[in-house]
């Protein structure tokens, strides 16, 4: 018989527990945001697909030394150079050097599988995770990604 | 006598419009609620998502009402309606003011008891009638659980008509004016465990309604949809009325039984706003609870009622007819 109410007043108890936690939480302020309407800010260690970083003139860093595109496993990287040729003056005489120069840097994206060995691999900190997200589209070619274009875009 | 009849026809009116309001916008407020005890806003588009029950009726009325293959089509189109009409007529008899009452008849607490047992026959022609092996079985559990919790209620009822000696409703509410201390939820001197009935009364409403955490009628996690697995469209629109009609005749009638009907706590300015301000505070913990509880187990449900609710409130009648015969 004691078992019985003490087992109604420990269940009565447990539930008035549990309705006072729910209480609490309704007149705590909300913790989601709606979503197209509002985004939140993307922690530093989301990994997008990569982005160029630009020097201070507003140009790419890349120097074009193709290790990106020759550590990536999946080969979704794909440089275009061209070679300049410039006169600069050493000890007195004209000498005339070589210089690679970024010509175009595609990513395909639909092959990426974000493992950051790009990223690893280069020497000069030219490439860097982007935030970006909102990407969906009904076409692959979306996600073809210019990067230079992009940093163009980024620029202008 | 055109007066009379005018007047039944405005009262009918205005007791299927307030029925119908109510059903369409506690919807919202059960999402809104359970979006904050969840801590999300819930549907908050345009203005906190009033046009959503409006929406949501168009949406509901422009699909196709699908009925089985081999279903019983009178019965499965009887059950919703069955769902929805004895919700919307229980609202005639409910005083909302000391004025403001459609019909104040001398039965009035048996006319709602009887209305409200016809919603477990919903349930059940539902279920039959959809030619579906999980909606039998969720019809099963509803007319089990009606059953069950139709007893302590009725105990609980019983006992508070013989304390006042009356089943108007009007009358039962008028016999707790004057103050917070004069409500049948405070233990009297004939009854001390008034509180307790409460309780017992309060958890059968809930499971009357076939509220969380009594929903088994329509457990999802083991009967798809439960009894209205079948019905789209207005079918399955009607259901739902008739779910949140339920519940608003059910706290009224608690407002009525047990906290005072329209009388304010202090005495003060008794009136419509005070039965509206109880009954929005029951439906409001009626809320509160279905997002706190999880689900309960079949044999769980019917051995609350049979094991405690009963005993205890047989107890309680027992004292009070001793107490009052004393008294």
């Amino acid at each position: 018989m004691g078992a019985y109410f003490s087992e109604i007043f420990l269940g009565l108890y447990s539930l008035a527990v549990g309705l006072s936690i729910t209480f609490k939480e309704f007149f705590k302020p909300v913790v989601t945001v709606p979503y197209p309407f509002k985004t939140l800010k993307m922690c530093d260690r989301y990994r997008g697909h990569i982005e160029l970083i630009e020097n201070e003139n507003g140009e790419p860093k890349c120097v074009a030394c193709m290790m990106c595109q020759r550590g990536c496993p999946s080969g979704c990287i794909s440089i275009t150079t061209k070679t300049e040729t410039y006169e600069v003056e050493v000890k007195g005489e004209m000498k005339t050097k070589k210089k690679k120069i970024l010509t175009g840097y595609d990513l395909n994206f639909t092959t990426c599988s974000l493992c950051g060995q790009c990223i690893e691999n280069c020497k000069f900190g030219a490439i860097e995770f982007s935030k970006e997200y909102n990407l969906a589209s009904t076409r692959k070619e979306d996600f073809h990604f210019n990067l230079l274009n992009r940093l163009k875009e980024r620029n202008s | 006598m055109d007066l009379t009849i005018l007047n039944a026809v405005v009262a009918v009116v205005i007791a299927i419009a307030f029925a119908a309001a109510n059903a369409a916008y506690l919807v919202l407020a059960e999402r809104r609620g359970a979006g904050r005890i969840q801590r999300r806003p819930g549907p908050n588009v345009n203005l906190f998502g009033i046009l959503q029950p409006p929406l949501d009726g168009i949406k509901l009325m422009t699909k196709q009402l699908v009925i089985p293959g081999g279903a019983d089509k009178a019965l499965f189109l009887v059950a919703p309606i069955l769902a929805m009409a004895p919700a919307i007529t229980s609202f005639v008899t409910i005083p909302f003011s000391d004025t403001i009452v459609a019909h104040s008849m001398n039965i009035g607490v048996l006319m709602i008891f009887a209305f409200a047992s016809l919603g477990s026959f919903a349930i059940l022609l539902a279920g039959w009638g959809s030619r579906n092996k999980y909606s039998v079985m969720a019809s099963v559990r509803a007319v089990s659980q009606h059953i069950a919790y139709e007893i302590p209620m009725l105990i609980t009822v019983t006992t508070i008509v013989m304390m006042t000696g009356t089943m108007n409703l009007k009358e039962l509410a008028l016999s707790q004016s004057g103050g917070i201390l004069h409500w049948h939820i405070i233990p009297s001197l004939s009854s001390p465990l008034m509180p307790v009935s409460f309780l017992i009364f309060f958890i059968c409403s809930l499971a009357e309604t076939n509220r969380a955490p009594f929903d088994l009628a329509e457990a999802e996690s083991e009967l798809v949809a439960g009894f209205h697995t079948e019905y789209g469209s207005m079918g399955f629109g009607l259901f739902f009325m008739g779910e949140y009609a339920h519940i608003v005749i059910g706290a009224s009638l608690i407002t009525i039984l047990f906290l005072g009907g329209w009388g304010c706590p202090l005495g003060l300015y008794p009136g419509v706003w005070w039965f509206l301000l109880k009954v929005y505070l029951l439906i409001f913990s009626f809320i509160w609870i279905r997002w706190t509880f999880p689900r309960t187990t079949v044999y769980g449900l019917l051995n609350l009622s049979w094991k405690i609710l009963i005993p205890i409130s047989l107890f309680n009648l027992l004292l009070t007819a001793g107490l009052l015969k004393v008294f």
